[in-house]
């Protein structure tokens, strides 16, 4: 880990970062380009005053890259603390403007879900992927009326699945759906796929900086042209409307850093880490019995995720001997104590409790590289080895 | 390997062994997902307890234990008042979670010892077995709720605090600059919300049966709400016709849905059926002299070891079935049982 101007924190000592899921580490660009906006660079971007209107042009800025990003127009994008407030805008902003219920899956982030289910909406089942079952949503619009918003996710935070969402689209036009808006979170598909192509066909797009080595507390909503959304955060009257508070420069100046070279990048970075992730996949196959993957064979995913199942093993104990031999990763999402939450998109597509116990998420970034998997495919089998043997010398109830 | 529950005790206890220089990992179990404002599964407790380890400077962990929690003590907590009886979870959390389950875990993870914050004393006697001793600060001894103990589990076993009065603890914390030390003890079943209350609780997952209560000739004398929810023993909420002398429920029959009840002479008895016995070093020889509490912070009685019973000296206060009959031979506890 590096630090900056002399701060330095005391981390602990990783040697193969492989929670990038979670969030990627910070480009030293975007650092760079950050720092004058956390410095020297006191002004409001909403002033009219030559300071105020250059901290208005870096966002604006940012906004393009964005924007361009996205496949958007730059008015389209919404700037907001993150993910899980883009969700949230999304969700109770099309709600709030249409009157109607939302649509989400079971296997959804919860900053999608829980406003869902706040807003008594309605909660359909996926598939064995993890994707929103696509029956099941038609039964939903056809029996529901009210539904005007459908939100499925571009690729899946914990598996690295991808949902086609043309077919989704296609799916809500079927059934008369004029009215229906799409949102698509695609804060992990970002690093990953062209967003332009891939999510096109939704509305509504929440984006977050720290997955693609952006700062933390910086993310974006990608609001189509037309597309009804009423404001949660109201106020000073900031993003057209959409979004009040004072913009947070430096962040959305990461932001907008983090997308600009990601443009450029993305194609190498796929490329590369593919080749990493298919090495620990193979790697991990061939050296641990009993290892499987959790979504099937054939699904679609990014480079992004190793997913896997370890038969006889639970998930948090492995973590702790990963994690003494300088791994970092993790298994399901974390909840607020810090303990690991049994999975509810494990559950969702149909994994049994103690199959989903024995999970374990490895997931790579455009940081990754080659002594990352080496360090892996030469802790993680004995580990798991170990836990094995105890189990069955020591007894376990 | 420590478990800290973000209390006091336990803050102090993870202090005394770095200080003793151990290699201290802290671990805070979350054992219950549900409503909680009490006991010790509160996010703000993982949150103390963590705050603890990083002023101490040493690793904190959240073990997610709740399917052996739900398992094997909240689910046999209700199945037992189903039945009648009144279980202990907090000794059934020790016996299944703290003891086996987390031992296990650390056993797995490369730590022979694990320590907690109870207010007990390990001795070591002359001829090498353990047993769990009386804390120093009697007021706050928990020696009874650890009586399942056996040597092997003693044998990787830590209770540093044990040694110390509450008072002591405290100012050590407050010494050490611990955000723990003037926090309020916890004592509360930590599943059950101190708003609902039990009632609630097991309603939501039993059928409560209304009953009749009646006097030891059968007569009968009143109704209860549900007879899950009495305790033999109990006094209070038994709704009795005629007044006079105080009546105490005597026995709880859930088939018959029937409660009796009988004045405070009634309640005692010459012998207690016991069930499940542990013993720290094996079982004393039947019709071994042994003193026996019934209660956390009761006093030993004389009694007799009877082998599926304990018979009193003097005639005792019937003891509640499900809860636990801790053997003490002197300050030292050497097995316990559950009352039939």
């Amino acid at each position: 880990m590096s630090s900056f101007s002399g701060i330095s924190v005391a981390a602990p000592i990783v040697r193969a970062y492989l929670d990038h899921a979670a969030s990627t580490p910070i480009r030293p660009e975007v650092v760079e380009a950050m720092l004058p906006w956390l410095v020297d660079h006191p002004a409001n971007p909403s002033g009219s005053h030559a300071a105020a209107r250059a901290a208005r042009r870096a966002v604006d800025d940012a906004r393009d890259h964005v924007a361009a990003l996205a496949g958007a127009k730059p008015g389209e994008v919404v700037f907001t603390s993150g993910g899980t407030e883009a969700d949230n805008l999304a969700v109770d902003g099309v709600v709030r403007a249409t009157g109607g219920l939302p649509a989400c899956s079971a296997a959804e982030h919860p900053a999608v879900l829980e406003p869902v289910r706040d807003l008594g909406g309605v909660v359909v089942g996926c598939d064995s992927g993890g994707r929103i079952d696509l029956d099941a949503l038609t039964v939903a619009l056809n029996s529901l009326d009210e539904i005007r918003l459908v939100s499925a996710m571009s690729v899946n935070n914990e598996t690295g699945v991808v949902t086609d969402l043309d077919a989704v689209a296609a799916t809500i036009a079927a059934v008369g759906g004029d009215s229906v808006v799409l949102h698509t979170d695609a804060v992990q598909a970002a690093a990953w796929l062209d967003l332009p192509a891939s999510v096109g066909a939704a509305d509504l797009v929440s984006l977050t900086a720290h997955k693609f080595g952006g700062p933390k507390g910086a993310g974006a909503l990608v609001v189509r042209t037309g597309v009804p959304l009423a404001p949660v955060l109201r106020g000073g009257g900031q993003e057209h409307e959409r979004r009040s508070g004072t913009q947070n420069v430096p962040a959305i100046v990461g932001l907008g850093e983090a997308s600009r070279l990601l443009i450029a990048e993305r194609q190498a970075t796929v490329e590369r880490v593919t080749e990493l992730r298919d090495r620990l996949e193979e790697g991990l196959f061939r050296l641990v019995d009993g290892t499987h993957r959790t979504v099937p064979d054939d699904t679609l995913r990014t480079p992004g995720v190793v997913h896997l199942c370890f038969a006889g093993i639970q998930s948090e104990e492995l973590l702790f001997m990963l994690e003494r031999e300088g791994v970092a990763a993790s298994a399901a999402a974390s909840c607020a104590s810090g303990a690991q939450e049994p999975s509810h998109v494990l559950s969702a597509m149909g994994i049994d409790r103690v199959t989903a116990g024995g999970s374990l998420r490895l997931s790579l970034g455009y940081a990754s590289t080659d002594a990352d998997v080496d360090h892996v495919l030469t802790v993680l089998p004995p580990a798991v080895e170990h836990l094995r043997d105890h189990a069955r010398t020591v007894g376990c109830k | 390997m420590v478990a800290m529950s973000g209390g006091v005790d336990s803050s102090v206890a993870a202090a005394l062994l770095c200080d003793a220089g151990h290699e201290v990992v802290g671990v805070t179990l979350r054992l219950w997902g549900g409503e909680s404002d009490s006991g010790c599964c509160a996010v703000s407790d993982v949150d103390d307890a963590r705050r603890v380890a990083d002023a101490l400077g040493i690793e904190h962990h959240v073990f997610n234990l709740g399917d052996d929690f739900n398992r094997d003590v909240v689910d046999p907590y209700v199945a037992d008042h189903a039945l009648g009886r009144t279980p202990n979870p907090c000794i059934e959390c020790n016996r299944h979670i703290k003891f086996t389950r987390l031992r296990y875990r650390a056993s797995a993870l490369g730590f022979a010892t694990i320590a907690t914050g109870h207010h007990a004393r390990i001795v070591e006697r002359i001829d090498g077995t353990r047993r769990i001793a009386r804390a120093v600060d009697a007021s706050k001894d928990q020696s009874y709720v650890l009586h399942m103990l056996d040597q092997e589990q003693l044998a990787g076993l830590l209770l540093p605090i044990g040694h110390l009065t509450k008072e002591d603890v405290r100012e050590r914390a407050a010494a050490m600059g611990l955000r723990t030390a003037d926090k309020p003890d916890s004592q509360d079943v930590c599943f059950i919300t101190r708003e609902r209350g039990r009632d609630d609780f097991l309603r939501r997952r039993i059928p409560l049966t209304p009953g009749r209560v009646v006097d030891g000739t059968g007569a009968e004398l009143g109704s209860v709400e549900a007879v899950e929810m009495v305790t033999v023993g109990q006094r209070k909420g038994i709704a009795t016709a005629g007044g006079g002398a105080p009546r105490y429920a005597v026995d709880v029959d859930v088939a018959s849905a029937t409660v009796t009840v009988g004045s405070a002479a009634d309640l005692l008895v010459d012998e207690t059926p016991v069930l499940a016995t542990t013993w720290a070093a094996g079982p004393v020889p039947v019709g071994t002299a042994i003193a026996v509490q019934t209660s956390a912070h009761g006093a030993t009685e004389a009694a007799i070891f009877d082998g599926d019973a304990v018979r009193w000296i003097r005639p005792h206060r019937r003891v509640a079935p499900g809860q636990a009959v801790v053997f003490y031979e002197g300050d030292e506890l050497i097995g316990g049982a559950t009352a039939a």
